[in-house]
C-alpha cells in the first residue's frame, strides 16, 4: 500500500506541472492586468512595478521562475495584498476553510448516511418520501439563498448566533456557515446512500443474514453499510476537496476568511500569483483526496486490488 | 485576564471615558445637539468603547505610501497622521503640525510640528521623520501609485521619473520640529493634499528593520490616534488606542474593528444582527426596505463623485459631432434615473464637477429648461446631425457588469428609443476587461464612467479631460480647454483661478464629450448609539472623534 501511495504521489507531479502551466498561461491570456486601475499609473511606476513582479521578462522565463519557487514551496508575492506572500495567505485561509469544510463534511457524512439508511429501510413509505423530498430540496436550493435565510432567522430575528465573521474562532460563529455548507452535501450523501443501500439490501448475502435471524441494525452495521458506502466514498473525495478549499458564496456571505474568497477576489483583481497559489493547492488536495478514496475503496471492497 | 482584574480595568475605562467625553462634549451624528453625559438627555457612554465598521473590500496594504484604496485610507487615517487633518468642513486643520506659514509667492510652506507628537512606541515625531516619509513616497522604488499627490513639490516629478535621487525633493528639516516644503508652482489646494496617506510619515527604524513586513501587527509603528493590534486578512483589522498620541486625552474609543464586507447585502444582515455598527455601503435594491423599516439609521450625504457616460470622440459617429452628443445628452431625463432607479437622493448632474470648495458649479445651458424643451431640442440636434427614422444612429453602450449600471443603461436606451427613435446595443464587461477596453478607445462608442475626486478641488475633475490625461477615455481634445487649465494652474489668485476652471468647464460642456448623469452620495447605516461622526464631502472621518452610547 505504501509503495502504491508513493507511486501515485510521484505520478501526480506531471499532472500538477500541466495544471500549473495551463493556468499560468490562461491567467495571463485574460484581458486586463493586475495594475489596470481606474486611475492609470505613471509610466515609470508601472515599469518599476512590472519589473518588481518580473512581468517584464519573457513568459517562459516567468513560468520557469515560478516553478523554481514552487519547488521550494514559495508561491511568490501577492499582487493585490502587497504586505503578504501568497504562501502566507494560503496558510491563513486554509486552516479556516479546513475547519469549516471539515466540520461540514463530517456533519454531512453522519447525517446524510443516517438519513439515507433510514429511507432505504422504509423504501417507498411516507418516511422515505419525506426524507428524499427534503434531500431534493436541499440539492436544488443554492447556498446563496439558504445562507441569508439562516442569518435572517438565527442572527437577525432571534439573535441566537452571530451573522458572520470569525469571532476569534468561537463555535457560535461556525454554526451557521457549517450548516449552510453541509446542507447540500447532506442531501447528496443521503440520496447516494439510499440508492446503494437499497441495492445492497437486495443482494444474496443480506438475504442470508436475514435468514440467519439477524436484526435489521445488525445487518446494516455489520454487513450492508460497508459495501453500501462505496459510491458515497467516491463522491466524498472530490466533494471534500471542494468544500475544504472553500465555498466562495458561503465565505462571502458570512465574511469568513477562507481560501475560496482569495480565489475569486484574486481572479477579479488579476492577482496572478494568488490565483495560481490557490489552484496549485486545490490541485494537490484533489490528487491527495482521490488517493485516499482509492485506499478507502480497497479497505471497503475486498475485490479491489491496489496495483 | 482574571475576572476581578478585568472588572477593575473596565471600571477604570468607564471613568476615564466619561471624563474625556464630558471634556469634549461631542455632537451627535449629524452635528446636532450636544450630548450631556448622564445629564438631562439621559444618554450615557457605553462601558466598552468599541466600534465595528464595515469597510468594503479587503485593504491592499497598510503602507501609507503604497495604498490606493478607499478602504485602506480609512484605516490609515487612524493609524497615521499627516501634517494636517481634514476638518468636517473639508478645510485643513492642524494634524501633526501645530501651525504653518506660507510665503507670499505661495511656493514655500513652513510647518511647526507638535512637540508632544509621539510614535506609538513613544519615540518623538520629528521633522526628519517627515523628510524620510516624503523621500520614500517620491522614490520610484517604493512603487507608489499616488506620486501625483507629491507632484506640486519641487523635483518630485523628476524623482518619480528616476532622473533625480529622492533626497533632492523640496522637503527639509530646518530643525527637529520645523519642516520646510518648497513647491515648483504655487498650488492653492496643496494643504488639502497633506491629509493624503502618500504624505504621511513612516517610522524609519521599523521600515528599515522589517522591510515589507513593517506593516504587520507588532511591527507597525504609527503616529495616529490608534495602533494596529490585529490584522487577519479577509477577516478583520483591530485597532486599539495609541496612548502616546498627542490628543489621546480627548480620544474616547478604545478599539476600532474594520471588517471587509465586499458583499453589500450580507453587510446589511450583519448590521441588523448588531455585529456591525456602521456599514460601508448600501445596495440600491435594499434601499426601499431600509427607508420603510429603519429610516432613522440611514445616513446619506453629498459625495465627491460624478457618474457619466463618455462618448468616444476619436471615432465616428461621435468624432467631430457635438450636435449628436448633445442630442443624446438632452434626450436623457436624469430625474427618472435618480428618483426611480437610484432613490438614495443622488442629485441629477447637468455639469461635470460636483460641489467642491471655491468653485461655482457649472451646468449645461439647457439645465434650466423643462424636459419637454430638452427633448424637442434633442430631436432638432439629432436631425441636424443627419439622423432620422429612416437613417437611425447605430451605436453601442458599454458598461461594467453591475446591476445598477445595467438598470441605468436599459432605462437610457429606452429614453433614446422614445425621443430619438434609435435602438442602442447594450453590452457589459467584467471590470478589469472594461477599463482596458475603455482606455484603448478602439471598441468603445458610448461607455459608462465615473470619477471620485482625490482632493476637495475642482482640478481633480478638470484634469481628467485634458488632452494628455491618461484617464481621458472620451479622447476629448480641445486646445482651448487645455489652455484654460494651464492658466488656472499658473494662477495665484484663488478667485481668478476658480473663474478659469469654471470657464474651462463651460467650454467642455458645450462640446459635451461626456454626458453627466448624477453626482454620487455616500450612504451608510449607522446605529443610533454611534456618535461623533463628522464626515466631509470625501466621506473622510477620524475615529478619534467617535464615541459609543450605552445600548
Amino acid at each position: 500500500m505504501i509503495a502504491y501511495s508513493v507511486r501515485r504521489l510521484l505520478g501526480a507531479i506531471p499532472t500538477l506541472l500541466v495544471l500549473v502551466s495551463l493556468s499560468f498561461f490562461m491567467m495571463r491570456a485574460v484581458p486586463g492586468g493586475p495594475f489596470d486601475k481606474e486611475r492609470q499609473l505613471p509610466p515609470e511606476v508601472e515599469a518599476n512595478l512590472r519589473a518588481a513582479y518580473h512581468l517584464d521578462e519573457p513568459v517562459y522565463q516567468q513560468l520557469g521562475r515560478y516553478l523554481l519557487g514552487l519547488a521550494q514551496l514559495d508561491f511568490g508575492p501577492s499582487f493585490q495584498y502587497r504586505d503578504y506572500s501568497v504562501t502566507e495567505l494560503v496558510m491563513t485561509g486554509f486552516p479556516v476553510s479546513l475547519r469549516l469544510g471539515g466540520s461540514a463534511m463530517l456533519v454531512a457524512l453522519v447525517v446524510g448516511v443516517a438519513a439515507g439508511c433510514f429511507a432505504a429501510f422504509r423504501q417507498n413509505s411516507a418516511a422515505d418520501h419525506a426524507v428524499m423530498g427534503a434531500a431534493m430540496v436541499g440539492v436544488s436550493i443554492p447556498s446563496f439563498v439558504v445562507a441569508p435565510l439562516l442569518i435572517l432567522a438565527f442572527a437577525v430575528h432571534w439573535h441566537w448566533l452571530p451573522a458572520g465573521g470569525l469571532g476569534g474562532g468561537s463555535i457560535a460563529n461556525m454554526v451557521l456557515p457549517v450548516v449552510a455548507l453541509a446542507l447540500p452535501q447532506i442531501a447528496y450523501v443521503s440520496r447516494l446512500t439510499r440508492g446503494s443501500m437499497i441495492e445492497v439490501l437486495r443482494s444474496n448475502f443480506v438475504r442470508t443474514a436475514r435468514a440467519q435471524g439477524l436484526s435489521p441494525t445488525q445487518i446494516v452495521l455489520r454487513h450492508a453499510l460497508k459495501p453500501a458506502l462505496l459510491p458515497v466514498v467516491s463522491y466524498l473525495g472530490p466533494a471534500a476537496a471542494g468544500v475544504i478549499t472553500g465555498s466562495v458564496v458561503v465565505e462571502q456571505i458570512f465574511g469568513v476568511p477562507g481560501l475560496g474568497r482569495f480565489f475569486v477576489n484574486g481572479a477579479l483583481n488579476r492577482d496572478y500569483t494568488l490565483v495560481m497559489g490557490v489552484v496549485v493547492f486545490y490541485g494537490a488536495l484533489i490528487i491527495l483526496f482521490n488517493l485516499l478514496v482509492d485506499l478507502a475503496y480497497a479497505w471497503l471492497d475486498p475485490k479491489v486490488k491496489l496495483q | 485576564m482574571p475576572a476581578r482584574a478585568q472588572l477593575k480595568a473596565s471600571a477604570i475605562a468607564i471613568v476615564a471615558a466619561a471624563v474625556t467625553a464630558a471634556a469634549v462634549t461631542g455632537c451627535d451624528a449629524n452635528g446636532g445637539t450636544p450630548v450631556r453625559i448622564g445629564g438631562a438627555t439621559g444618554r450615557v457612554l457605553a462601558a466598552h468603547q468599541v466600534l465595528h465598521l464595515g469597510n468594503g473590500t479587503e485593504i491592499q496594504t497598510l503602507d501609507p505610501h503604497r495604498n490606493e484604496d478607499v478602504s485602506g485610507s480609512n484605516v490609515l487615517r487612524d493609524v497615521y497622521e499627516g501634517l494636517v487633518n481634514e476638518a468636517p468642513s473639508g478645510d485643513p486643520e492642524p494634524g501633526a503640525a501645530e501651525s504653518w506659514t506660507v510665503s507670499e509667492d505661495g511656493k514655500t510652506y513652513v510647518f511647526a510640528l507638535r512637540r508632544s507628537a509621539r510614535w506609538s512606541n513613544g519615540d518623538p515625531v520629528s521633522a526628519d521623520d517627515f523628510v524620510y516619509g516624503f523621500r520614500r513616497a517620491a522614490d520610484p522604488k517604493t512603487l507608489s501609485a499616488y506620486t501625483f499627490i507629491l507632484s506640486p513639490i519641487e523635483n518630485a516629478d523628476e524623482i518619480g521619473a528616476g532622473r533625480l535621487p529622492p533626497d533632492r525633493i523640496g522637503v527639509r528639516a530646518l530643525d527637529d520640529y520645523t519642516l520646510e516644503i518648497r513647491l515648483a508652482n504655487a498650488t492653492p489646494y496643496f494643504l488639502g493634499l497633506l491629509a493624503h496617506s502618500t504624505t504621511y510619515p513612516v517610522h524609519r527604524a521599523s521600515v528599515e528593520k522589517y522591510g515589507i513586513k513593517f506593516t504587520r501587527p507588532g511591527n507597525l509603528i504609527g503616529n495616529g490616534a490608534f495602533r494596529l493590534d490585529e490584522w487577519v486578512v479577509q477577516s478583520h483589522i483591530k485597532l486599539v488606542r495609541n496612548p502616546y498620541y498627542w490628543d489621546d486625552p480627548h480620544t474616547v474609543l478604545q478599539e476600532v474593528y474594520f471588517y471587509p464586507t465586499e458583499n453589500v447585502p450580507a453587510e446589511l444582515q450583519r448590521y441588523r444582527a448588531n455585529d456591525l455598527d456602521y456599514t460601508y455601503d448600501i445596495s440600491t435594491a435594499q434601499l426601499p426596505w431600509i427607508k420603510r423599516e429603519i429610516p432613522d439609521e440611514l445616513y446619506v450625504a453629498p459625495y465627491l463623485g460624478s457618474y457619466y457616460y463618455g462618448f468616444n470622440t476619436t471615432k465616428p459617429p461621435f468624432k467631430d459631432n457635438p450636435k449628436l452628443r448633445r442630442a443624446l445628452s438632452l434626450a436623457v431625463d436624469r430625474k427618472v434615473i435618480v428618483e426611480q432607479i437610484l432613490g438614495a437622493g443622488q442629485p441629477p448632474a447637468y455639469g461635470w464637477v460636483p460641489p467642491v470648495h471655491h468653485y461655482e458649479p457649472q451646468q449645461m445651458v439647457e439645465a434650466s429648461w423643462t424636459q419637454e424643451q430638452r427633448e424637442a431640442e434633442a430631436k432638432r440636434l439629432y436631425a441636424e446631425a443627419g439622423y432620422s427614422a429612416e437613417n437611425p444612429l447605430q451605436t453601442e453602450l458599454m458598461f461594467n457588469t453591475h446591476e445598477d449600471h445595467r438598470r441605468i443603461a436599459v432605462t437610457i436606451a429606452a429614453m433614446w428609443k422614445r425621443v430619438l427613435g434609435f435602438e442602442v446595443t447594450i453590452s457589459n464587461q467584467e471590470w478589469k476587461v472594461f477599463i482596458d477596453t475603455r482606455t484603448q478607445k478602439v471598441a468603445t462608442q458610448v461607455f459608462r464612467g465615473s470619477w471620485i475626486g482625490d482632493y476637495d478641488d475642482a482640478f481633480t475633475f478638470a484634469e481628467l479631460l485634458r488632452s494628455t490625461s491618461g484617464q481621458n477615455d472620451p479622447g476629448y481634445d480641445n486646445p482651448e480647454y487645455d489652455r484654460l487649465l494651464d492658466a488656472a494652474q499658473a494662477e495665484l489668485d484663488l478667485e481668478r483661478r476658480a473663474e478659469l476652471l469654471e470657464q474651462a468647464e463651460r467650454v467642455m460642456l458645450a462640446d459635451m464629450p461626456i454626458l453627466p448623469l448624477y453626482f454620487y452620495v455616500s450612504k451608510h447605516m449607522i446605529k443610533p448609539w454611534v456618535q461623533g461622526r463628522q464626515s466631509n464631502i470625501m466621506d473622510h472621518d477620524l475615529h478619534k472623534r467617535f464615541y459609543v452610547l450605552e445600548h
